[in-house]
């Protein structure tokens, strides 16, 4: 079939044109001034926006790690049940994926407000009113909630390949229940995790919706930057390109220190 | 220890579906209240149908979604045959390029395009930001999804029978249409129906690329949820939460949403 | 006689209302190497779950010696279990795989070091501490499995079909091996399988299994020459089992002959009775061999033909499988290679002593 291959060339014009280049626009952008000319200053504005960038980070962070602690049991959970039980949990895990990100946030809206639902029966029992909308715990919770499943998906589907028989072979020879979670389960379960943290860690740190939406424009993340200098009312392609440049890179390291991480296991005879 | 389980597990559905559950409850409401229960009323959803932007941005979405769909699919199970047949080093090349959209934060995706329909529009005055640079912009972020969903199919597929077929008196393209296509047929349709879903759904790729003259339903909800709430929103999620509920049990695609995540997956990794 | 050190009374298990076993009995001696044979389905994995504590049974006791042990979780039983498919770890190496009951029992570096390198070299991997196990081949990981099984110095060993994925001669190689590990470190192996064969050759007892109730238990040769039932004659199937003498090792004469063999250990000329299976018998032409015969009949048995031959001064005919056929009423030779020639001491007990098994 090798004359096939000019088939691919209209994705490879696409790939070309809508992707590569626009990349190359935002490398282009980030270099220049709006004269065109050569410059480190936009990088430079870094500084300037430092604490947007430190904020998007360790909230980011954050909400990864709560994904992975709440995830982390209920992927163990599904991928030892019955294989009916874990049919059921993963639709019913993918359902709320269906309903559009943007509804489900706004559900998170109408439940935080200070007269909404939790106050609303906080208040009833002689509780309250707490403040919990346009918070940073806000903008957590919206992370944690809607990107869940992308962390429990990929744990779920290196556990499930898990054999039984490794689980009594680690028994058998004298594991109990915690010994074989850290000697076994977690070492095995590690590529998911791996997987599971970037793809929670990369829409959290990257996302202005949440943070407009429950952070209320007043905790602002890096991408409510980047978005505001591209339509907002001042727009500033070339220092919008330099901190996109800056975000993209600092998530390309994370997942390359990850997966350097994971190799590393995988090889390595680890002495625990 | 089961018991535990079990409470765990119900602990975390109820944090997935009570938000779910309170909009659509609400959506029935007689008030305005998102909290406060004042008595049944459909009133909310004759709003929503009287709600011409909504309905003719629900039609935008339905559009582009159709066209993004087609034209990834075609592009996309093209491509997939092409880098079959390609040499190693080029397909891993190629498929390295085929996974930028997919790892990339989405709202890099979205201002680098439109830088690209910018620059293209101020120097050929070609491509007006709007439905076309939409559709564009579609087509771009669904083909990956195409091709991780087609490739398999064909990797699975034993290659003797392209082979046979032409033994068998066959031309080329013949034999790839009466014996390939049917082979890789679930995976075109997975793909397609996968880059339908995401389309519908998308807001971040959309919210750069549409200029001002093309609204899809997602960026019209979000305007609505930046302005005063209405519970009309609440009234839209029903709906659209029941129609996926119809589809779910009417046709397969109940595996579409994990499928696209996991592709997703296999380019993070 | 040496004491009981795993006995089962009364154990039945069932799974959704289908009989898996029924009110088993039996009691296995230390340091015997004791195989459960049968169908699958027969219950003997079951009963190697249930001695490893893998699987509750509805009813019965399960006792370690002389202690009631039903209710010790696997993680605390003194005994450990060579798995089906191995069950290796897949993140660990050769040697933390052997080393990881120990690391669970927080034994020091020091010990764990000599013990995995004691048990490597029991089972001739010495060398492989560092490879991945996805790396070695299947005799090879079943290696891994039974040294990572023996290094927690368990008193029984279970073992589970573990020579069913490997190919024929790998399997032979390690019948004999695990024989030798087994009468090298005196413990007892419990050893589950569906081959008649492998239990034949390694076993010291036979414990004959169908539908979750023991139909025999025997040293092979009473399996093999007394049946008790049809379903035993049956299982064992047709053999031919021919008196022969061991002039040495690897030396022994039957029907006249004399031919290479695999075995040792006999004491000189001593009487022996010989087991050719019908498939292992290989056709020559009657200048080529001792051992002749005359094709009495031939049967198309669709994979193969199945032909009786007279040998002279031999009470019954040969029984022979091949794809060849040959004429009825040619002179044939015959032919067996060495690892295909098993020897059995001779039964020499009297018949009273052998009920007291029961």
């Amino acid at each position: 079939m090798k004359k096939d291959s000019w088939l691919a060339s209209p994705f490879m014009v696409w790939v070309l044109i809508f992707t590569v280049v626009p990349l190359g626009m935002v490398c282009w952008y980030a270099f220049t001034d709006a004269s065109g000319a050569f410059t480190f200053e936009n990088i430079l504005k870094i500084g300037t926006y430092w604490d947007y960038l430190k904020d998007s980070l360790i909230m980011g962070a954050v909400a990864t790690a709560l994904c992975l602690l709440l995830g982390y049991p209920l992927a163990y959970i599904m991928s030892r049940a019955s294989w009916g039980a874990q049919q059921t949990m993963m639709m019913l895990l993918m359902l709320p994926q269906w309903m559009n990100f943007l509804l489900r946030t706004y559900s998170w809206m109408t439940l935080l407000e200070n007269n909404g639902l939790i106050n609303n029966i906080l208040g009833r029992i002689g509780l309250g009113p707490f403040h919990m909308i346009n918070t940073k715990g806000a903008i957590i919770l919206g992370m944690v909630y809607n990107f869940l499943p992308y962390m429990i998906l990929p744990i779920y589907s290196v556990m499930e390949k898990i054999h039984d028989s490794l689980f009594e072979a680690a028994r058998d020879l004298g594991a109990n229940r915690f010994n074989t979670m850290r000697r076994v389960v977690f070492p095995l379960s590690l590529p998911g995790v791996i997987t599971g943290i970037t793809m929670v860690f990369v829409p959290s740190v990257s996302t202005f919706v949440i943070s407009q939406m429950l952070g209320g424009g007043r905790n602002m993340l890096i991408g409510d930057v980047i978005e505001r200098l591209f339509v907002g009312a001042a727009p500033n392609y070339n220092v919008g390109a330099a901190l996109s440049l800056v975000l993209m890179v600092l998530i390309l390291i994370s997942m390359a220190v990850m997966k350097k991480f994971d190799d590393g296991e995988e090889t390595g005879g680890l002495m625990m | 220890m089961k018991i535990l389980s079990k409470i765990y597990t119900a602990i975390i559905f109820v944090f997935l579906y009570a938000p779910i559950v309170v909009l659509i409850v609400f959506s029935f409401n007689e008030s305005k209240s998102r909290s406060v229960w004042k008595g049944f009323s459909l009133k909310w959803y004759e709003n929503l149908f009287n709600d011409e932007m909504i309905i003719s941005a629900l039609l935008t979405s339905l559009e582009v979604a159709v066209l993004a769909a087609v034209f990834s699919t075609i592009i996309g199970t093209a491509a997939a045959v092409g880098l079959k047949s390609m040499n190693k080093r080029l397909r891993s090349a190629m498929l390295t390029l085929n996974n930028i959209p997919m790892v990339n934060p989405d709202i890099v995706t979205g201002i680098s395009m439109m830088l690209l329909f910018v620059a293209i529009f101020s120097a050929t005055g070609l491509m007006h930001p709007g439905f076309v640079t939409l559709v564009t912009a579609h087509i771009t972020f669904c083909i990956p999804y195409v091709i991780l969903s087609v490739l398999p199919k064909l990797n699975q597929m034993n290659p003797s029978i392209y082979e046979a077929a032409q033994d068998l008196g066959c031309p080329p393209l013949r034999a790839f249409m009466k014996v390939v296509l049917p082979e890789i047929m679930p995976g075109i349709i997975t793909g397609m129906m996968m880059a339908f879903t995401l389309s519908l759904d998308d807001f971040v790729i959309s919210y750069f690329t549409s200029g001002s003259t093309a609204q899809t339903l997602p960026m019209v909800i979000y305007s609505m949820t930046k302005r005063r709430l209405s519970p009309k929103v609440n009234a839209l999620s029903a709906i659209m939460f029941l129609i996926v509920l119809v589809l779910l049990i009417a046709v397969n695609i109940r595996q579409i949403r994990a499928a696209a995540i996991k592709r997703k997956k296999t380019a993070v990794e | 006689m040496s004491e009981n050190i795993i006995s089962l009374k009364n154990i039945s298990v069932s799974f959704d209302d289908e009989v898996i076993l029924d009110k088993l009995n039996l009691d296995i001696k230390d340091g015997a190497f004791v195989t459960l044979l049968g169908p699958s389905g027969c219950g003997k994995t079951t009963t190697l779950r249930i001695i490893g504590g893998f699987q509750e049974p509805d009813s019965g006791d399960v006792f370690f010696g002389s202690e009631r042990i039903n209710d010790l979780p696997a993680h605390k039983r003194k005994l450990n279990t060579v798995f089906q498919r191995y069950a290796l770890f897949p993140h660990l190496n050769v040697y933390e795989n052997v080393a990881f009951g120990m690391r669970v029992q927080k034994k020091s570096e020091a010990e764990i070091k000599a013990k995995v390198a004691e048990m490597l070299k029991l089972v001739s991997l010495d060398g492989f501490e560092k490879r991945r196990t996805s790396t070695l081949s299947g005799g090879q990981q079943q290696r891994v499995a039974i040294a990572r099984a023996l290094a927690n110095d368990p008193r029984v060993l279970l073992l589970d079909e573990p020579l069913g994925a490997l190919d024929l001669k790998l399997r032979k190689e390690m019948q004999v091996e695990l024989k030798r590990i087994q009468s090298r470190l005196g413990i007892t192996f419990i050893y589950v399988t569906h081959d008649q064969e492998e239990a034949l050759s390694m076993s010291d007892t036979i414990v004959v299994m169908n539908h979750g109730v023991i139909q025999q238990i025997g040293s092979p040769t009473d399996i093999y020459n007394e049946p008790e039932n049809g379903f035993v004659a049956d299982f064992i199937g047709e053999s031919n089992i021919v008196d022969g003498i061991m002039h040495a090792d690897c030396d022994v004469e039957f029907c006249g002959t004399r031919f290479e063999c695999v075995d040792t250990g006999f004491g000189k000329d001593e009487e022996v009775d010989v087991v050719v299976r019908p498939e292992d018998v290989i056709v020559v032409p009657k200048e080529e061999s001792g051992l002749r015969g005359t094709v009495t009949s031939v049967t198309f048995k669709g994979v193969h033909y199945e032909m009786y031959v007279n040998v002279p001064g031999e009470e019954e005919e040969w029984i022979i499988q091949s794809t060849v056929a040959q004429e009825e009423g040619k002179e044939i030779g015959m032919t067996v290679i060495p690892e295909n020639i098993h020897i059995m001491k001779k039964y020499t007990g009297d018949y009273a002593s052998d009920i007291e098994f029961e």
